[in-house]
């Protein structure tokens, strides 16, 4: 039988090795290289908050694989669309993470994709409208962590 | 040559707002990772994934070492006239891949 | 794989394992029938979609292929396996359900994986495949696709049953430095968290399938392998007899449980 104290013991090991199986943590992307990130899509002008919506869930299985989807509110007609999509993650090792370009002919603004979320962090959706205007929106996941990963072999 | 799939409804009406869904088999290996030797493990990635509708380019994507394993990218297209649609990715170490997909709209 | 990326810390890990206690060992009893789960109904509602549409599951990506192999024509017999076995979505229709399987000649249980390289050495005259690779994946993913839906249907005779004691026996053995049994997870404390992580059943019935983890294809035997280093135990090399005999006894233990392959797990 497992008393609770071999318990905790044999739990403390399990995270041990895992953190041993680990690499060096890796260099992050800080929220001022995601703004610069921002900025270079921009040019400075200013972001407006809404219009877009980006949904990812807000707890993972796995950061590795994570389904993110963006939306914009458009008519998507030749006089008013959304020209980009811009997905940014401040807390990834580079903020980019995935850039789409659509038109008139795309009928709705949409972009799914599945994205890779190193932590817990805030994802960032920026639209750039055909009048040159540019909105965001965002949401905030959790990754949590997994048990019994692969092994050095 | 490597696998990737182009999905769209078989069939559509003219106007009808259509969605294509895509993967590629790839492992968009990200650059920051390092062996068990603490050797850095090369970036390659996709980097570029762009959809032709009968000639003319629809929609189009770059991609960084943050999008996941094997990528789906999913959009939409108002759908035109009959044809092909067809789905180019190009990345690192001279991937290239092209897949087409047959629409008939009425 | 050789390489992995760690960048979370271990800490949360020891936190969240603390929330964990099991029960006693000797306590351990088999989940009865109406109350085994498929791994599947403990993920999240975005990996079971995943799952779900062949058009984003990644697994597709892999069956596909293995389509392909199916109908190209290997070895020095100059055959396909459809040169034999025609159209695989009749011919390989539950087959996959009924693996491991009994082989009279080897006078012992072999998975699909075996089966394939044995009729690739006997009809095709063609090398084995390497287990884990992307063509074994492939094939075996394509051929077990065909069972998606049925039942798992491991038949135990007075031939089959001294390996499903043996593969029972591991199961319920304490091994490794942690000196756990797969038993004390996957019996006792399912539904439970480790880590961040739901504790499933155990119940293979999706393999070879995508796990988000490893960004990839893999097959079950992959899986025991990262349970054993999880229990800090020496891992069998890949076609072991004794991982054989463990996938037996779970896919008897998952009988009824209706196949997914291709899965996708977290």
């Amino acid at each position: 039988m497992t008393s609770r104290r071999d318990f905790l013991i044999a739990a403390g090991s399990l995270a041990g090795g895992i953190g041993l199986a680990s690499a060096a943590r890796q260099a992050r992307a800080t929220p001022a290289a995601a703004q610069d990130a921002i900025r270079k899509v921009t040019g400075g002008a200013p972001v407006r908050r809404g219009r877009v919506k980006l949904e990812i869930s807000p707890l993972v299985d796995n950061g590795n694989s994570v389904p993110l989807s963006v939306t914009v509110e458009s008519p998507m007609t030749q006089a008013d669309y959304v020209k980009a999509i811009h997905v940014f993650a401040e807390q990834n090792p580079l903020p980019n993470v995935v850039s789409a370009y659509l038109g008139p002919r795309s009928g709705r603004a949409l972009l799914a994709t599945r994205v890779r979320v190193a932590d817990t962090q805030t994802v960032v959706a920026i639209a750039q409208m055909s009048d040159g205007s540019f909105w965001s929106g965002s949401a905030d996941v959790v990754v949590t962590l997994s048990a019994c990963l692969e092994g050095p072999v | 040559m490597a696998r990737a799939i182009v999905n769209v409804p078989a069939q559509a009406r003219r106007g009808e707002i259509i969605e294509i869904k895509t993967l590629a088999a790839h492992s968009m290996e990200t650059g920051f990772r390092r062996t068990q030797l603490g050797e850095l493990i090369p970036r390659d990635i996709i980097r570029r994934f762009v959809c032709i509708y009968n000639g003319a380019e629809i929609f189009r994507v770059d991609l960084h070492p943050a999008v996941a394993a094997n990528p789906l990218i999913a959009f939409t297209t108002v759908a035109t006239e009959s044809g092909t649609i067809e789905c180019q990715w190009a990345g690192d170490n001279g991937y290239a891949v092209t897949e087409t997909a047959l629409i008939r709209v009425e | 794989m050789s390489v992995r990326i760690g960048v979370r810390p271990c800490l949360a890990l020891a936190a969240a394992c603390i929330l964990l206690e099991f029960a006693k060992a000797g306590a351990a009893a088999e989940i009865p029938l109406a109350e085994r789960r498929s791994g599947y109904d403990l993920m999240g509602r975005e990996t079971r979609a995943m799952q779900d549409d062949d058009a984003t599951n990644p697994g597709t990506l892999w069956v596909l292929d293995g389509e392909a192999l199916w109908n190209a024509k290997a070895g020095s017999a100059g055959r396909a396996c459809s040169s034999c076995h025609g159209d695989a979505r009749a011919s390989m229709k539950g087959v996959a359900a009924r693996y491991p399987a009994f082989d009279a000649a080897r006078r012992r249980p072999v998975n699909l994986e075996e089966r394939i390289n044995f009729c690739r050495a006997d009809r095709q005259k063609a090398p084995p495949l390497a287990f884990e690779g992307k063509d074994l994946l492939a094939l075996s993913a394509y051929v077990a696709r065909q069972s998606r839906g049925l039942p798992s249907e491991i038949a135990i005779d007075e031939r089959t049953k001294p390996f499903l004691d043996a593969g029972r026996e591991t199961f319920y053995r304490r091994q490794g430095q942690l000196n756990l049994a797969c038993t004390q997870c996957h019996n006792d404390n399912w539904g439970k968290k480790l880590a961040g992580s739901i504790i499933p059943q155990a119940h293979p019935t999706g393999y070879p399938l995508y796990r988000l983890e490893w960004q990839g294809l893999g097959s079950l035997q992959r899986r025991l392998r990262n349970c054993f280093v999880g229990m800090r135990a020496e891992p069998y090399a890949y076609g072991a007899p004794e991982f054989v005999d463990l996938e037996l006894y779970l896919m008897w233990r998952a009988r009824g449980m209706k196949l997914e392959t291709p899965a996708v797990r977290p």
